[in-house]
């Protein structure tokens, strides 16, 4: 019942991926479905393409942009991704699409194609530093005028590096380096909480090579 | 006077304006009284919140879904919750269903009870606002005896809900039930076919299904245009599968179509929560599964290793496989997303919240075109714009 979309109103998820494989060949580079959800790759040159087609073939129809994110993995080879939620109203489903970029490599805007990406590709810029060529506005839009750095990156520390406060001789707000007043704490409290991986042998049945009985 | 050039006034609205719903900044650009561009400058109360979510535990976390659209608080926590739900893969039992989907629907009831109060009053209506908040009271009564707090519930949580219901509870909201389509029926003779009212909201900030569609529009402002839409009964969760209601369309889009959506929307929320506490079945409200839900008081009293997962929950947490989900559900302002991908820790890697705000404000600059700067006003005030989501 929590699971809306995965046989849903004449075709199911498969045979919408299925179809998209077929009809958008070579322009994407993966289709997976995870949790009745189903995200397909493209490569950046053909993402215009590749949401154009989304948004206007019979079979589509995915006429709305619902959330336009980035998303920050500093261990991958391509650091960033860009993540498209796109919801068809006609034939209730949802689909994820998914670019990857490298620090620095622009990304086409597609404010073209949904003018709802206007707000959503600036926060991204804001917030990871991907940059969305031909956008017709790209500033800044949560952080604060003049701000320097990409907050949601995860290199970026949870503090931050300046504060503000009200000066009283200067009569003004004054930006200054953070400083804690107390040390920045971190808990991670990654233990074995499911217990220990290891049992205590039973002499009869013990096996070192299997490892499955330690799951408990 | 022939020969005189007349420029274009460029002047600021807000931030410390009460008609911005919060701290809103918008730069207009005014060709007499006329608004021919508004460029809405938010973020003024961003805190950080999808950075915060990243460093704190899955429970943690929760909270934070109060502060974000702080009207209509339990919708945001029953998100948040389906989406961690979907990812660990957990069932919650009726009971549980049953009370998120009957406090969903109060929530819905507090959030237009605000709207339209604060749209009144912006367009210079007192009474509904005064009338509306003294049933808000009684509404964020029921939120104290659930949760014990009148706005920041934390209540619905991955698994159910904290607590069961206080005994007494449901004869309350069926005593408060009783009473309320008078007062909706009041505000009704005081706005729908008042003559200022309706110079003020008609055919002010028409919103076409195309450009509905094209900006990421939803809930009220989709369905003011005309488009049949609400994940309540498109994609449902929990038991809204089960519940009889309807769903009102408009047909002009514009900011009096909304009106009437919302109102009638208070009485289809009245029947939905009239069947859930006729239905409400017993049983538990939150799985049993003690790696996520932690134990009763009483049995930590009893057991050790009830002890132990009570300790464990409340310091790591629980781990969530790996995995992504994006999960929406229609809340009162529309349809509010989270993108939740989880990389096998205790902790989210990134938590993105689709606000509906957020791609309504977007929108402020076509519908305001061409209308005049109180228009605008009512404008903001249809959009239901709360800055705690829009910032976030």
């Amino acid at each position: 019942m929590n699971d809306p979309g995965s046989q849903l109103d004449g075709y199911s998820l498969k045979e919408l991926s299925d179809y998209l494989l077929t009809s958008l060949e070579g322009n994407l580079r993966e289709a997976a479905i995870l949790h009745e959800q189903l995200t397909i790759v493209c490569d950046v040159s053909f993402l215009v393409r590749v949401l154009t087609f989304l948004r206007d073939d019979a079979q589509c129809q995915f006429k709305q942009l619902s959330d336009l994110c980035g998303v920050d993995y500093p261990d991958r080879q391509f650091r960033f991704e860009i993540v498209y939620h796109l919801l068809s109203h006609q034939y209730n489903q949802r689909i994820r699409v998914k670019v990857r970029v490298h620090e620095g490599d622009p990304v086409p805007s597609i404010v073209k194609v949904y003018s709802a990406a206007g707000w959503y590709e600036r926060e991204a810029w804001d917030m990871y530093g991907v940059y969305f060529a031909e956008h017709p506005d790209l500033r800044r839009l949560l952080t604060d005028y003049g701000f320097d750095g990409h907050p949601l990156r995860k290199d970026f520390p949870l503090s931050g590096y300046t504060e503000v406060r009200y000066d009283e001789e200067q009569k003004r707000v004054v930006y200054e380096p953070v400083t804690l007043t107390q040390e920045f704490r971190q808990f991670d409290f990654m233990s074995p909480w499911e217990g220990a991986r290891y049992i205590l042998p039973d002499e009869d049945t013990f096996d070192p090579m299997d490892d499955t009985e330690g799951d408990k | 006077m022939p020969g005189t050039e007349i420029k274009n006034f460029n002047f600021n609205f807000g931030p410390q304006h009460p008609a911005a719903h919060g701290v809103l900044r918008l730069v207009l650009e005014m060709d007499g009284e006329v608004c021919e561009r508004a460029d809405p400058h938010i973020g003024l109360l961003h805190r950080g919140t999808e950075k915060l979510i990243e460093h704190k535990n899955y429970l943690q976390a929760l909270p934070y879904f109060d502060r974000l659209d702080y009207v209509s608080v339990m919708g945001q926590e029953h998100c948040f919750s389906l989406a961690v739900e979907k990812l660990v893969g957990c069932k919650v039992p009726l009971r549980g269903q049953y009370i998120r989907v009957l406090f969903h629907e109060i929530t819905r009831i507090l959030n237009h009870l605000l709207q339209i109060g604060t749209n009144a009053l912006d367009i210079g209506a007192m009474t509904p606002f005064l009338w509306m908040f003294e049933e808000r009271e009684k509404l964020m009564g029921f939120y104290e005896q659930v949760s014990g707090a009148r706005l920041h519930a934390a209540y619905i949580r991955p698994g159910g809900v904290h607590q069961d219901m206080p005994s007494g509870m449901i004869e309350d909201i069926q005593k408060w039930a009783e009473n309320f389509p008078s007062i909706i029926d009041d505000v009704e003779t005081l706005l729908t076919d008042n003559r200022i009212w309706k110079q003020r909201n008609v055919d002010i900030g028409v919103v076409t299904p195309e450009q509905a569609l094209d900006w990421g529009f939803s809930g009220v402002m989709l369905r003011g245009s005309g488009i049949a839409w609400d994940l309540r009964k498109s994609q449902p969760y929990d038991v809204y599968e089960a519940m009889d209601f309807d769903v009102p369309i408009g047909k002009n889009g514009d900011c009096y179509d909304r009106y009437l959506l919302r109102v009638e929307e208070l009485r289809q929320s009245l029947r939905i929560i009239a069947q859930c506490l006729e239905e409400l079945p017993g049983g538990p409200v939150m799985v049993e599964d003690q790696k996520l839900a932690p134990p009763r008081r009483m049995e930590m009293k009893r057991s050790m290793e009830a002890l132990i997962h009570h300790f464990k929950l409340y310091t790591e947490g629980y781990r969530v496989p790996e995995g992504e989900t994006y999960t929406a559900v229609e809340a009162p302002k529309g349809e509010f997303g989270v993108y939740l991908v989880a990389d096998g820790t205790n902790r989210p890697h990134r938590c993105k919240i689709r606000a509906p705000g957020f791609a309504h404000l977007q929108g402020l600059d076509f519908m305001a075109k061409g209308h005049q700067l109180a228009d605008l006003v009512a404008c903001i005030a249809s959009m239901d714009i709360v800055f705690g989501e829009v910032d976030r």
